[in-house]
């Protein structure tokens, strides 16, 4: 990595920057400081706008970057993590995105809260979403952290520790002076950005091979060194039955947890109707899927074109995958081809990781502020001072994660991502479903199945070989690992179901039929929606 | 905003609510505007007995056949789908991790059952995205809009008393 690649990526990004500043100062001149402007936009986003920025909420750095490494060095294992994040989407469009639009207001709690009884409901889903953000966020910001080091070359401690302060101070900024509005239009133009870094990726390295598919993958399983075998799985998960099992249960967790994601659940209150949220998220599905296709043909490019093991010496987890294939696209090193194309990619990530993480601290500070200061402090507050409550919880969202980030930035990103999702997945997804389908559901079963979710998900992190008892561990120095599996969706996402089941039959009072009825006929009709 | 939607609301619907739960999902804009002289638009046009509070509101809807209806077709689109999915999705994982030797075949080419299987995830999500989004707009939009301003109507004619 020479110093003109370094200067044009941080020419880039600092324009980058500039722009999304001045969006956030534009779109805020006439701000208003309601809780409608701030935490939903307004919610006048129209489906398009709205769908791009859902994909630019969901399409992580760990995807483009995560994704296509994992391919370029496993080959198919790869591949199956692209699968999951897409048919997440299903559970989204088909049980949650319409209902959630029409029942809600801001939040997860809120459709809960809806038929339940108010405070202990919002306490508990609140507190779940903030663990969910939390754990989402330092991901991000860790991977920010190793990113930069990795493109700009700065590998020193204080390059990395000031890259986290940096982002972070960067999205408090955005959110708590432009809220949804402003993070809204950066997560659109970051999702144009990558989409067009993807594509024009993409047809370079098709252009390569003549448009021959065959010719692609048949020389990325020649260069691989495995033959045949890169192009199957089995090469990353498929060792002892227990590592088989830890990737069934990381597929569950993927697949159920999108739907519980506190940030993308608040997206779908930027729209007017149910229908726009629908639309929306038809218009998302359509773009995240075209880019997940797009990194599997880039991540088998780079084991084609780079070859697996200069890519590993680049970065032993293959994060490298994807700007290393755009320097060699360009004309290789040294060309000025190699070094527009890379900056390109790098200013891409560094975008990413700062609509991301601005998506999700917002979503974090409307839990904190709408659910958590609500009720815990039992005082009609006017709409100004919630506002203000977010926007202080912004920064100490902010505040957090960047000391988290720092804490922890020797932990694997992909990890933290799997474990948000698992949560997610445990503590959020059965009460929303509950809330929405079962007639016979009550305030104790709420209560229990997000509590039933979140501790054991939280607890089976904490004696997994993650945290202690492996070379690899947080705490590699002890061992109290109790549970064979790094990823707990597996037992702690049926416990949540479970838990929310047998709160509801032991519950003493019976289920509220008028406000069932209230929840389901707005759910589906959307009278009364805000 | 609310209000603004309200506004909205009213001016798209434009009719006051004559008897929302005989007339089929299925029935027009252009037929209810025959009703409009006579309602006015106000509350009383909704049967006395029918309406005491915004609670007793949202269980009668609830209760008509119309809204039984939307949720049927909703539910009988979604359940079995979501079902499919899922089971297909599962199926998929199990066997990439518990059969690698079945999933390494090949069928043309370079290309083996897994890719197939794992494009086949792609083109399915696709397929489905596309027929719920047109189930929803053509059998569903419609009678949810039309229940949607006959509730409001109702429950602000409640909250009037």
């Amino acid at each position: 990595m020479t110093g003109d690649h370094q200067t044009l990526a941080l020419l880039l990004f600092s324009v980058f920057i500039a722009v999304t500043l001045g969006i956030t100062t534009w779109v805020s001149r006439n701000r208003h400081g309601s809780a409608e402007e701030f935490y939903a936009g307004g919610r006048l986003f129209s489906p398009l706008e709205n769908g791009f920025a859902i994909a630019g909420d969901y399409m992580s750095a760990a995807s483009f970057l995560g994704i296509s490494g994992l391919i370029a060095l496993y080959g198919y294992d790869g591949m199956l993590y692209s699968v999951g994040f897409l048919v997440a989407w299903l559970v989204v469009l088909l049980l949650v995105a319409e209902l959630v639009r029409n029942c809600g207001r801001f939040t997860l709690a809120d459709v809960v809260a809806a038929r339940m009884a108010e405070r202990p409901v919002r306490i508990a889903a609140g507190t779940s979403s903030v663990a969910v953000s939390v754990l989402y966020l330092v991901a991000q910001m860790v991977g920010a952290g190793s990113l930069v080091a990795l493109l700009l070359g700065g590998t020193s401690e204080a390059a990395r520790s000031w890259t986290v302060i940096g982002v972070g101070a960067l999205m408090v900024i955005y959110v708590s002076l432009g809220g949804m509005r402003a993070t809204t239009w950066i997560q659109i133009v970051k999702a144009v950005l990558l989409m067009a870094g993807t594509i024009a990726l993409t047809v370079l390295v098709l252009l390569r091979f003549h448009g021959d598919v065959n010719g692609l993958l048949s020389t990325a399983a020649r260069r691989s060194g495995h033959g045949m075998d890169f192009l199957a799985p089995g090469l990353r998960y498929g060792g002892d039955w227990t590592s088989r099992l830890d990737f069934i249960s990381l597929g569950i967790a993927l697949v159920l947890g999108t739907a519980g994601l506190p940030h993308i659940l608040s997206r779908f209150y930027t729209v007017p109707t149910a229908r726009a949220a629908r639309r929306s998220v038809v218009w998302s599905i359509g773009l995240i899927g075209s880019f997940y296709l797009m990194t599997i043909v880039l991540g088998f490019g780079a084991a084609a074109l780079i070859g697996p093991d200069e890519v590993r010496a680049s970065n032993a987890s293959g994060n490298t995958a994807v700007p290393l294939l755009a320097l060699d696209l360009g004309g290789g090193a040294g060309s000025t081809g190699g070094t527009v194309l890379f900056a390109i990619v790098a200013a891409v990530a560094f975008a990413t990781i700062l609509a991301v993480v601005a998506g999700i601290t917002l979503a974090s500070s409307a839990s904190v502020a709408h659910d958590l200061y609500s009720s815990l402090r039992r005082r009609h507050a006017k709409q100004y001072s919630e506002v203000t409550v977010a926007r202080v919880a912004a920064a100490v969202i902010g505040a957090a994660a960047i000391g988290l980030g720092l804490l922890a930035r020797d932990l694997n990103v992909a990890f933290l991502v799997g474990l948000a999702f698992a949560v997610a997945a445990s503590a959020n997804l059965p009460v929303l479903l509950y809330s929405l389908f079962w007639r016979k559901f009550t305030t104790r079963g709420a209560v229990w199945s997000v509590y039933g979710g979140l501790v054991p998900a939280v607890f089976l992190v904490l004696v997994s070989p993650v945290v202690s008892g492996s070379p690899e561990a947080l705490f590699p120095g002890v061992d109290f690992h109790l549970f064979p599996l790094q990823n707990p969706g597996v037992i702690s996402i049926p416990l949540g179901f479970l838990a929310g089941w047998i709160g509801t039959v032991t519950s003493p009072e019976p289920p509220d039929e008028a406000r069932h009825a209230e929840t389901e006929v707005r759910a589906l009709t959307g009278a009364g929606a805000a | 905003m609310k209000q603004v939607d309200e506004q909205e609301g009213r001016g798209a619907s434009a009719v006051p609510v004559d008897d929302p739960w005989d007339e089929a999902t299925g029935s027009e804009w252009g037929e209810r505007s025959g009703a409009e002289g006579a309602g006015d638009g106000h509350p009383d046009t909704v049967p006395e007995q029918r309406v005491h509070s915004a609670a007793e509101v949202y269980l009668e809807v609830q209760r008509s056949p119309a809204f039984q209806e939307v949720r049927s077709r909703y539910r009988r689109f979604v359940f079995p789908a979501a079902l499919a999915f899922l089971l297909w999705y599962l199926a998929y994982v199990v066997a990439a991790t518990a059969a690698p030797g079945f999933m390494a075949r090949p069928v043309a080419g370079v290309v083996n059952v897994a890719m197939v299987a794992g494009l086949g995830q792609f083109l399915t999500t696709f397929l489905l995205t596309w027929a719920y989004a047109r189930h929803a707009r053509l059998r569903r939009d419609r009678a949810a809009l039309e229940l949607r301003w006959d509730t409001q109507e109702m429950t602000r004619g409640a909250g009037q008393r």
